[in-house]
């Protein structure tokens, strides 16, 4: 299934890279249910958000700065921070 | 002999031929000092003992890239424990006896046709309730930002060059997992046995940056 990361630049303790912020890519597999960062970090009670394995292309991120197009760059990525491709 | 007077050159060598490195007598950053007092004020409130620490301390330093090379040696040995490895590393892991903790594992495999490399963009996650402490190299921003530009290049630079008609699969930790690299069997170890086989595998290989190795 192709996925876009959103292109959101909140401020906090955030763990989605901003190299890949904007970019699509394919959900590799589902890890599971895990307390969301960006409030366990604060220590706020954190809300359970699917945990997902996002496959990149190194064109789709790089572009035709890419040192080998069709490498992959493979994360993990809070599935509310996920939209349809 | 540097301890014969007292003005001796500093600039002298060590008799094993080291240069002497400086005292650190710097002062304590903002984090140290916090750790620091959280700590201390966690002892004299009762909370945890001096012993507690320097347990968990020792703990985690015993702990090192060997007990990852038995994970990689037993997967190259034995199918089953392959398989039950690629899909849930970190129970594969228990299940040998390793106490990893609560850590999430993932193996990835390197075959002819893929190259894995494990790098965090974001900090410096590793698996260490597995494999020890990570190399100083792994925390540098150097590695952590050019391994997802120009992987080739860095894993050159380790002396690793990937043929172009194997894809490189770079693995950035960003959250909760972490990750180890099962790397390809060398063909002059098949038919060893996996206590044999531990010695091949070095740290290096299980983060993607080496390949197994001839013991010395």
């Amino acid at each position: 299934m192709k996925v876009r990361v959103q292109n959101h630049w909140p401020p906090g303790h955030i763990r989605t890279p901003a190299y890949l912020r904007g970019k699509t890519g394919e959900i590799e597999r589902e890890i599971g249910l895990f307390n969301n960062p960006e409030q366990n970090a604060y220590r706020l009670p954190p809300q359970q958000r699917r945990l997902v394995r996002v496959r990149f292309t190194m064109a789709e991120i790089w572009g035709d700065a890419a040192e080998t197009p069709d490498d992959v760059i493979e994360a993990e990525i809070y599935a509310h921070w996920l939209e349809p491709a | 002999m540097p301890h014969d007077h007292h003005d001796h050159d500093h600039g002298a060598l060590s008799p094993s031929g080291h240069p002497y490195r400086k005292d650190d007598d710097i002062v304590l950053s903002y984090w140290q000092m916090m750790e620091i007092s959280v700590r201390e004020l966690l002892i004299e409130k009762g909370h945890i003992t001096a012993a507690q620490v320097h347990n968990q301390i020792n703990t985690m330093d015993a702990r090192s890239p060997a007990n990852g090379a038995k994970v990689v040696a037993r997967a190259w040995s034995d199918p089953e424990f392959k398989s039950a490895l690629l899909t849930d590393a970190g129970q594969a892991s228990r299940d040998m006896g390793f106490d990893i903790g609560p850590m999430h594992l993932i193996a990835v495999e390197n075959t002819i046709l893929v190259h894995n490399v494990v790098v965090c963009t974001l900090c410096s996650c590793y698996p260490r309730n597995l494999l020890g402490l990570p190399p100083d190299w792994y925390k540098s921003r150097a590695y952590r930002s050019r391994t997802v530009i120009e992987p080739r290049k860095v894993l050159s630079e380790f002396g690793v060059e990937i043929a172009q008609d194997v894809q490189v699969r770079v693995h950035d930790s960003t959250a909760d997992m972490r990750y180890i690299v099962l790397p390809a069997q060398p063909k002059e170890t098949m038919g060893l046995s996996a206590d044999e086989l531990a010695y091949w595998v070095t740290r290096d290989s299980m983060i993607g940056v080496g390949l197994p190795q001839a013991p010395k």
